[in-house]
């Protein structure tokens, strides 16, 4: 399965741009690594900030939810090949094994099936392969009211705004 | 103090401030409990940085996950006996309302406690109790099997 990582391609560097839209992800460091119609990866760095056992040094559950929510909504954005406001309506996660420490995590979601009201995603977190999982996850996300726009428009939006 | 003890004395002191200190995503997240009798309350204080939607602005998904996840834990810590951290084994959250920049509260109430695994339902809210913004269900695995079967 070929991923397309290069950071530049244009199209991968507009949706690194999105990928970090939000200050949270911004905030946890989160990196764009492959965009795919099938498979979105974001990729979370070891930050020793965000362990959740202390004796172990296992990052917190916390922020797989927060590198899979927005795995989620790339993966929407992706298929759909535009960008719609929308919001989380459910979200599940399974943990199969604690992320080995030091490590980065990488998140893949899939959006399944795109509706006009909802949209149906699955992912997972893993290091090395989705076929060895830290975590397994699935979502429904609802589309709220507002402008759909093209990832062009979207891009140029942000760069307007930089200060 | 390691966090045996420091669980240890957490419980018999009322103060959590010293754990919260140990464990760096509670710390990260700038967390704090409210315990008064039997009344626990979590708190997230907001921080730009929790922001999700920017245009909105509303808190990120992942960060109220995060929050009721981390006070499902904390909660744990302060109603059981046993000094282990609980590990998570899966959680749902519905998100209901979208999170507001300002401070948000989490309600957390047992479901059912076994041997091994303990249930939550936590409600995350910001204006008021009766209008949560997430709920989460979870289940937490106490302690291993052969620890557990040893205590039975």
């Amino acid at each position: 399965m070929s991923e397309s990582t290069d950071a530049d391609d244009p199209l991968v560097r507009k949706w690194q741009q999105i990928t970090v839209i939000s200050p949270y992800s911004r905030e946890l460091g989160l990196q764009l690594h492959a965009v795919q119609p099938d498979w979105c990866v974001i990729r979370a760095p070891y930050d020793p900030r965000t362990i959740g056992n202390p004796e172990t040094g296992v990052v917190h559950g916390g922020v797989i939810t927060a590198l899979l929510d927005s795995c989620y909504g790339l993966a929407i954005f992706v298929r759909m090949t535009k960008l719609r406001p929308m919001a989380t309506l459910d979200l599940r996660i399974d943990y199969l094994k604690p992320a080995t420490p030091g490590r980065d995590i990488l998140g893949g979601a899939f959006c399944y099936k795109l509706g006009h009201e909802l949209a149906f995603v699955r992912g997972a977190a893993y290091h090395d392969s989705p076929d060895d999982p830290i975590a397994t996850s699935s979502a429904i996300f609802m589309f709220t009211g507002g402008p759909v726009i093209s990832l062009d428009e979207a891009v140029h939006l942000l760069e307007a705004m930089k200060p | 103090m390691n966090l045996t003890e420091l669980i240890r004395s957490a419980r018999a002191t009322r103060d959590w401030e010293p754990l919260i200190d140990l464990v760096p995503y509670a710390r990260f997240l700038n967390l704090r409990l409210d315990i008064k009798g039997d009344q626990f309350t979590a708190c997230m204080p907001f921080d730009r940085k929790l922001i999700g939607n920017p245009a909105l602005p509303a808190l990120h998904g992942g960060a109220i996950g995060g929050f009721i996840e981390c006070a499902g834990m904390f909660y744990l810590l302060w109603h059981m006996e046993s000094a282990d951290l609980p590990k998570t084994i899966n959680f749902n959250f519905e998100y209901l309302r979208s999170g507001r920049p300002e401070d948000t509260y989490a309600n957390v109430f047992m479901v059912k406690q076994g041997q091994r695994v303990a249930h939550l339902r936590v409600e995350a809210w910001q204006s008021s109790p009766d209008k949560p913004i997430a709920t989460g269900h979870g289940n937490f695995m106490l302690k291993a099997a052969s620890s557990a079967k040893e205590n039975s």
